[in-house]
């Protein structure tokens, strides 16, 4: 690869492997890295001691790093920094890899290594990092030499941040640090790589032909996805949506990016998503789709996919689109100029013949769409609705957090049914607000991402909504929440079981909960966080919920970790459920009605 | 249907890996892989042949572009193209097989390049069909062992793959 321009001043500092490495990170404005130490990183963790403009927070498990790397990357949009060890530090953090990987979040993920004269002689703690983490990363490095360190952290950034954003691993053999021989040290201002460059403009003659189809379009519906939100493409977006008042649905990943509360917005799409969005996608004649790739979860059979729409895809990676779904008209580029594009050409168009649009056409569609949601929509009065006695609905809780908070917090969440409530119930209003594991689904991503979340944002109002089983597989964290004092807000909905799990074992298996439940082993979630030092707060009936979550993110524990342990309805589905095998408008609608 | 596709890659540690990691990964098939550096030595130069419908071919396309080290990806097989494949093989050559041998490798203007008392070692150039046909020819009870090198190839004309 070309060398990247070398900065062209005249004091060059003399610094070891270690210290260009940690100077490096620093030139790239990097406040946090997250990470745990050991061997082969010895001697960067002692660049590290010897300087404070990079804050190290040290973790309790190598994935946790790696989510809160990524919850800070979600909430910002910096890429996130973290840092382990060879051999178990560096496959502790696979997950997390992956985890960042599927949903596109710049990272950067630095590995200690054993010296280059151990490697291939199974030696202590020496795993091949470059080879296992190959198929859940953008990119990886392996550091050569020393000199090279500097050139390999900037090609990184710039790799795990341009383009379809992604992780990028930097595996840094010991003997390449060592602090005892010094080289000059340059920043390198840019980086050319020839065979490297992403898109910036999507191609004007497939904007024109887009343009047309809008414009032709009775019954359109936007489908935007999380590469609204990494192309930094929300406030367009929302621009043209509301230019042409086309219905807008948005994907797991991509809530946020168009104002929930907003008339047009139709809520998710998919698996668990709306009936009106997805009724309103599998009748549509055309479906804009802006940072989405028609994910399994959202398509149901792709065969039956919405039979009468014809697709405009836009998206920076050229490989997402026509993979699942064939694209009419294929823009590739990022989100931002591309809409940008768009909607002065719509503009354009419109000013010189505003007839153009079938305006009658749209407001019949957005009338039938209204209907579909009266009819079979989310019920967001669960919580009014309560009864007291009666065991508390998972759906009033995030109802309530949601009017505790004002709909301003960033939630992030776990996988499983608390997951969809979050999802479904939450309004989010703006974007990053909303910070999940949707391509890999990992369980023990929320805490870890909220701490993340809370170090990038400390004044930001941060809720971690969970389930009690997921929140065990990084519970640990709690300890890394009392040394730095990060106040992020647990609401866990304890169903006492995997409960998606056992959703699934109710609709398909005739009930049969294997290994779905705990039988009583439950920790006691209060003299737990108790344990670590922090605030639990235990609600088993309705009247108390609204008090305990006011308590928790009261003025007075402002600066306290609380962890709100709500007793929900272990029966309770998620629904609406996608009928597996049928189309977008196959919907379960509760235990006893289908669409 | 059955393609060659042409990669031009960075010449570096990794980068075949990649290649060959990703046909594992989207459980693509590899059928034959051929790569050595170009005549810039920081260049290398592979060429593949796999199977699959437009369909899978355009993913297969996309995903080896997305590749950082990949500077391009042309699909040969989409227009006119010269292929050559190597193959050695080593045929039991006792008797009456010894002239018999020898004239096939002459109807496909193989080489002999190395003689013992019992066996031939013959050298065929060609596309893979022709290749085939050889061994077809010689039958397989004679044939003690065969290497073939993989298809390589380039366009014809003056097309060319380069920075
Ligand atoms: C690491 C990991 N293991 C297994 C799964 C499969 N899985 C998906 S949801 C779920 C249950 C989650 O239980 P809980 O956190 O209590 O959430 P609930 O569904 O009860 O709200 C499981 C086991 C997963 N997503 N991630
Ligand atoms: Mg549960």
């Amino acid at each position: 690869m070309n060398q990247p321009n070398l900065k062209k001043e005249t004091i060059v500092e003399r610094l070891s492997g270690g210290d260009m490495l940690i100077r490096a990170l620093q030139d790239e404005g990097v406040d946090f890295i997250f990470g745990y130490p050991g061997g082969a990183a010895l001697h960067i963790y002692d660049a590290i001691f010897k300087q404070q403009r990079v804050q190290h927070i040290l973790v309790r498990h190598e994935q946790a790093a790696t989510h809160m790397a990524d919850g800070y990357a979600r909430a910002t949009g910096r890429p996130g920094v973290a840092l382990v060890t060879s051999g178990p530090g560096a496959t502790n953090a696979i997950t997390g890899i992956a985890t960042a990987f599927m949903d596109s979040i710049p990272m950067i993920v630095i590995s200690g290594q054993v010296a280059n004269d151990l490697i291939g002689t199974d030696s202590f703690q020496e795993t091949d990092m470059v080879g296992i983490s190959r198929p859940v990363v953008k990119h990886s490095f392996m550091v050569k030499s020393a000199a090279e360190i500097p050139s390999v952290v900037k090609k990184a950034f710039y790799i795990a941040t341009t383009g379809r954003p992604g992780p990028v691993v930097i595996d840094v053999p010991k003997d390449t640090t060592d602090p005892s021989v010094l080289f000059d040290y340059v920043y390198p201002e840019t980086v050319k790589m020839r065979s490297y460059s992403p898109a910036t403009r999507g191609h004007s003659g497939q904007i024109r032909k887009a343009v047309d189809l809008l414009l032709a379009a009775k019954r359109p519906v936007v489908y935007a996805g999380g590469g609204v939100i990494q192309g930094e493409a929300c406030e367009v977006l929302t621009e043209l949506t509301r230019f042409l008042d086309f219905p807008i649905t948005n994907t797991l990943m991509g809530l946020g990016c168009y104002p929930a509360t907003d008339p047009l917005f139709l809520g998710m799409l998919g698996m668990h998503g709306t009936f009106e969005a997805n009724m309103a996608m599998h009748h549509s004649d055309l479906i804009l789709a802006v940072g989405a790739r028609f994910d399994d979860r959202v398509t149901n059979d792709p065969e039956k996919f919405c039979p009468g729409a014809r697709v405009i895809h836009i998206d920076v990676d050229p490989a997402s689109i026509s993979k699942i779904i064939e694209a009419e008209v294929p823009i590739v580029g990022p989100a931002e100029p591309v809409l940008r594009d768009m909607l002065a050409l719509l503009r354009e168009r419109l000013a010189a013949a505003p007839d153009l649009l079938d305006r009658a056409a749209h407001q019949q569609w957005r009338e039938q769409i209204a209907g579909w949601r009266r009819q079979h929509g989310l019920d967001h009065h669960q919580l009014e609705r309560a009864v007291p006695g009666v065991v508390i609905k998972p759906q009033a809780v995030v109802q309530c957090l949601y009017q505790v908070t004002d709909g301003e917090a960033y939630v992030t969440s776990d996988v499983g049914q608390h997951q969809m409530f979050a999802a479904q119930y939450y309004h989010f209003d703006a974007p990053r607000r909303w910070i999940n594991s949707g391509g890999l689904g990992t369980m023990g991503f929320g805490l870890p991402s909220a701490m993340g979340v809370k170090l990038a944002l400390p004044d930001a109002v941060v809720a971690c909504v969970t389930g009690e089983g997921s929140i065990q597989m990084n519970i640990q964290e709690l300890s890394t929440c009392a040394q730095y004092g990060l106040a992020v807000k647990v609401v866990n909905l304890n169903n006492q079981a995997l409960g998606m799990v056992k959703q699934w074992q109710d609709m398909q298996y005739g009930g049969r909960h294997s290994h779905s439940t705990y039988q009583d082993s439950l920790p006691d979630f209060l003299r737990l966080v108790e344990a670590y030092g922090h605030v639990g707060i235990r609600v088993d009936e309705v009247g108390d919920l609204e008090p305990a979550m006011r308590e928790a993110f009261s003025e007075k524990l402002k600066d306290r970790l609380v962890f709100l342990d709500v007793a929900v309805d272990p029966d309770e589905h998620v629904y609406p459920m996608a009928i597996k095998g049928g189309s977008m408008c196959d919907m379960f609608l509760s235990r006893t009605e289908q669409s | 249907m059955r393609r060659i596709i042409s990669v031009l890659l960075e010449n570096e540690a990794g980068a075949l890996s990649r290649v060959v990691g990703l046909f594992a990964q989207r459980n693509y098939n590899i059928e034959t892989l051929t790569v050595a550096p170009t005549e810039d030595p920081t260049l290398s130069r592979l060429t593949l042949t796999t199977v699959g419908d437009d369909r899978k071919i355009e993913q297969i396309t996309k995903h080896l572009n997305k590749l950082i080290e990949v500077i391009k990806v042309v699909d040969l097989s989409e227009g006119e193209h010269v292929e050559r494949e190597l193959m050695l093989v080593k045929v039991k050559a006792v008797g009456a097989q010894r002239a018999e041998v020898k004239r096939t490798a002459d109807i496909f203007r193989a080489q002999v390049v190395d003689v013992t008392g019992s066996a031939y070692t013959v050298q065929v150039t060609g596309s893979s069909d022709k290749l085939d046909a050889f061994i077809r020819a010689i039958g397989e009870l004679s044939i003690l062992e065969v290497v073939r090198s993989g298809v390589s190839g380039l366009s014809r004309g003056e097309k060319v793959v380069s920075l």
